[in-house]
């Protein structure tokens, strides 16, 4: 439960081990690299943008290549296969695949131009395709498109706009003159037809025909249109059967997929290392090296390298003005609650870690609003299963499965102690099937639904002392810091206040007929609560504003530092949401179980009652869960992070190797 | 006659709790809905998370639902065999059930609009998913206090 130490690390060596103490660190993966005040004309960087940006390139590639492999010759992969991690590769096939480097990029080309061509063929086949179409109501045409006549007569083919029809044609033309017209088809774009006259007239034709709105055909070939079409459309399956053979060709390919993983891998690991070796500072034999890295790992980096080859280590402290990163580290079952505490935002520099005492309250509350021991068993077995099958799977993904098994622990508990399994699926299926009344697991606590306001009571006593608990941690951080005044009066005050405000409380009429139960303490209990309550709102009132010099503004600030006891009772009526989801998820399992019933004691009211149990429990529990987490977040963030957590720190970027597909397993 | 009407009474409520609320989450889920398919056409690797934030406003029919069954299974309908509901207990769970419905439907509603603004978080910054879960979260607490009223009180009005 801790924010580790961090430290600053400066190596100083020469530069022909440049190569392999970047490796080793890399390796390593526990530096940040960061370099602070290093300002001097006896140092220079290398310009390494070329190399690194030529790497990142030859990354691209091979991802292009791969994108092209997966359109083709997609792999099968399974909804669990992300889980699956990185492959773990030997060195030695990693090595094989650097030395096979020069036949896997040509691999990569031959299937990026083969991607390039099919995409190109495709867009000629949709162009003959087009043209086919043009010339589709020419078909019944028994000359060639481009004919004009013949020695003696003229040929006219065109189109008419689609309302004309061949009449328009004959009264257009004036009298005396012979012409010809056949219609060939008419759709709702145009009327196609050809025109034949003499030779002689042809002028006085073309004239009249214009006048209707004829316009020629662009379609000219010198093949009739029946045949044109056929010799298209033989293009066209000439060239479908080029991309199916290119198609083929990326699909026999498919079998370099791994190395082309491991190739794109290897290039984006060559290209971060030029990136990082463009921010040292050289000078003609000798490099630094500097950067954040956490205090336990200095000895590491002594040995791994400190006593390995020829250079300085120099560890300093980190100054005020740098902004470091926060590494945290908890116990082996709070740190799988560092991913929330980080979505809220990581501890500031000297600000205290919250994961541990967070990760029991989170999985205490997970289980009571989500409170059902058969949706506990599932998540747990769920969150087991997977995080045993796939033991590579990464870092942060384990965390997050192995805290929602924790929580499926505690939903199993809570389940158990409030009675429910399904809901009450077993009483449902003893009445319905076996007809037996009044079947039940009975509860080992009790039952919230027959007893709502003690389920309420009890939420919000669980509120009271998660709030407590936070307001204590404010006091922890006080007198760590040995701010002995604000520790009384931010926290001791307060504590006083509301535990008098609280016993004043218990005895009152509200909370016997809220709770039913009735609680009498001894009058001298009751003048103490009077007592504290008096006391710690006079406190409250004189020392809040402490700040100010001014008395009447003091007493002002205190006084409205006072009103923030509203805020107290806003908070732990938020706990009731605990009671709330906890119903929820109870009820509407009953109201599913009782939809399922509905279909009676037969052979097909068994089979639907299956069907509709299992989808809409699944159902119930995939919504209630997402209700508990966001709420029991909720919780974490607001209520109890708010009396004493402020976040707004930075995550540590180690340089790491850092592969999309693979990690290369070490020889030691 | 009179007895008859308390049971209609109750069944209102039991329908306005499902109705109101329903129609807040369907509303709500829909705004959303909307905002969380311009991301995925952009970018559907966030496909999960901003599922998420689209079902968040869902909540308030299922709360809505809730009472409603509550009350359905209390006065009996359920079962096939009505008890008997005087029109002053027909109206009692009339009211017990309005906070759910009412404002089940507004912060179904406003908790859609809000899921809207948190896609368009996850859309920008993805890393900052958990604190744009958030803020729709906020809006529905009040949803549960509203819920939370609704159960105790039609508990505690339904005919022993």
């Amino acid at each position: 439960m801790a924010v580790l130490k961090m430290q600053r690390i400066s190596i100083c060596a020469l530069k022909k081990d440049r190569k392999a103490i970047l490796e080793k660190v890399q390796n390593l993966g526990v530096l940040e690299i960061n370099f602070h005040g290093v300002d001097d004309d006896t140092f220079e960087k290398m310009d390494t943008a070329y190399q690194s940006s030529g790497f990142a390139k030859n990354a691209t590639q091979a991802e292009t290549a791969l994108g092209v492999l997966d359109t083709y010759a997609p792999q099968k992969t399974s909804m669990l296969a992300s889980l699956a991690g990185k492959d773990l590769v030997e060195e030695k096939d990693f090595l094989d695949v650097i030395a096979r480097m020069g036949d896997i990029t040509e691999t990569a080309n031959r299937i990026i131009s083969a991607g390039k061509e099919i995409t190109e063929q495709r867009a000629a086949v949709v162009k003959l395709e087009n043209q086919v179409e043009a010339l589709k109501p020419w078909v019944s045409l028994d000359i060639p498109m481009n004919s004009q006549g013949t020695l003696k007569s003229k040929v006219f083919i065109g189109t008419l706009p689609p309302e004309s029809t061949a009449q328009t044609v004959y009264e257009a033309v004036e009298n005396g003159i012979d012409i010809d017209v056949n219609v060939i088809s008419t759709d709702k774009d145009a009327l196609y037809l050809s025109i034949i006259c003499l030779r002689k007239d042809e002028s006085k034709v073309e004239e009249a025909l214009r006048a209707v709105g004829f316009t020629r055909t662009s379609q000219l070939t010198h093949r009739t249109p029946a045949d044109k079409i056929e010799r298209l459309q033989q293009t066209i399956e000439k060239t479908e059967k080029h991309i199916a053979a290119l198609e083929e060709k990326i699909r026999k390919e498919a079998e370099n997929r791994t190395d082309l993983k491991r190739l794109s891998d290897y290039f984006r690991m060559r290209s971060a290392k030029y990136d990082v070796l463009g921010k040292l500072p050289q000078s003609k034999t000798t490099f630094v090296l500097s950067g954040y890295i956490p205090e336990k790992a200095v000895g590491l980096i002594e040995s791994e390298i400190g006593n390995r080859f020829d250079c300085a280590l120099d560890i300093e402290e980190i100054s005020d003005d740098e902004d470091m990163p926060t590494v945290l580290e908890n116990n082996g079952f709070s740190e799988n609650y560092e991913g929330i505490v980080e979505s809220y935002g990581l501890p500031q520099k000297g600000e205290f870690d919250p994961t541990t005492i967070m990760s029991f309250f989170y999985v205490f509350f997970f289980g009571l609003m989500l409170s059902d021991a058969a949706y506990g068993a599932i998540l747990f077995l769920a969150c087991f299963i997977i995080v045993k099958k796939y033991p590579r799977m990464s870092k942060g993904m384990q965390k997050s499965l192995k805290m929602f098994m924790y929580c499926g622990i505690s939903t199993m508990v809570w389940g158990i102690l409030l009675g429910g399994y399904f809901g009450d699926v077993v009483s449902v299926v003893a009445r319905v099937f076996f007809h037996k009344e009044n079947v039940s697991i009975p509860p080992v606590w009790f039952e919230p639904l027959k007893d709502p306001m003690k389920m309420l009571v009890f939420s919000m006593l669980f509120g009271v002392i998660h709030l407590f608990t936070g307001l204590g941690i404010k006091g922890y951080i006080c007198l760590r810091d040995k701010k002995y005044l604000d520790f009384f009066c931010d926290c001791i005050l307060w504590f006083v206040f509301l535990i008098g405000l609280l016993l004043m409380l218990l005895p009152s009429g509200i909370f016997r007929s809220m709770s039913n139960m009735n609680i009498v303490f001894p009058p001298a209990v009751n003048t103490l609560a009077k007592w504290l309550a008096i006391a710690g709102a006079a406190g409250i009132v004189l020392m809040s504003g402490r700040s100010s010099k001014n008395f009447g503004l003091r007493i002002a600030l205190g006084a409205y530092d006072l009103y923030n006891v509203t805020g107290w009772l806003s908070d732990v009526l938020s706990y009731s949401r605990l009671l709330a989801l906890g119903l929820a998820t109870g009820v509407i399992a009953s109201v599913i179980n009782q939809m399922a019933s509905m279909f009676g004691d037969s052979v097909l009211g068994v089979i639907l009652f299956i069907a509709i149990f299992i989808f809409g429990q699944l159902f119930n529990l995939a919504i209630n869960l997402l209700g508990a987490y966001v709420h029991t977040n909720r919780l974490q963030f607001v209520e109890f992070f708010g009396k004493f957590y402020e976040g707004g720190g930075r995550n540590f970027e180690p340089f790491v190797t850092n592969t999309k597909y693979i990690d290369v397993k070490e020889e030691r | 006659m009179l007895q008859e009407l308390g049971l209609v009474y109750a069944l209102l409520g039991a329908a306005l709790s499902a109705l109101l609320a329903g129609c807040g989450s369907a509303i709500g889920v829909g705004i959303a809905g909307q905002a969380a398919s311009g991301v995925v056409t952009e970018d559907p690797s966030k496909f999960a998370k901003v599922l998420l934030l689209q079902l968040l406003p869902g909540t308030q029919g299922i709360y809505g639902l809730l009472v409603g069954f509550i009350t359905l299974s209390g006065i009996g309908v359920l079962g096939g065999d009505p008890k008997e509901v005087t029109v002053k207990t027909g109206l009692l769970i009339l009211a017990a059930c309005l906070p759910i419905g009412v404002v089940g439907l507004i912060s179904g509603r406003a908790q859609g609009q809000t899921s809207a603004a948190a896609i368009g978080i996850v859309a920008k910054k993805p890393d900052q998913f958990g604190k744009a879960m958030l803020f729709p979260a906020m809006v529905e607490t009040y949803a549960i206090l509203a819920l939370l009223i609704s159960i105790l009180a039609v508990t505690a009005v339904l005919p022993k």
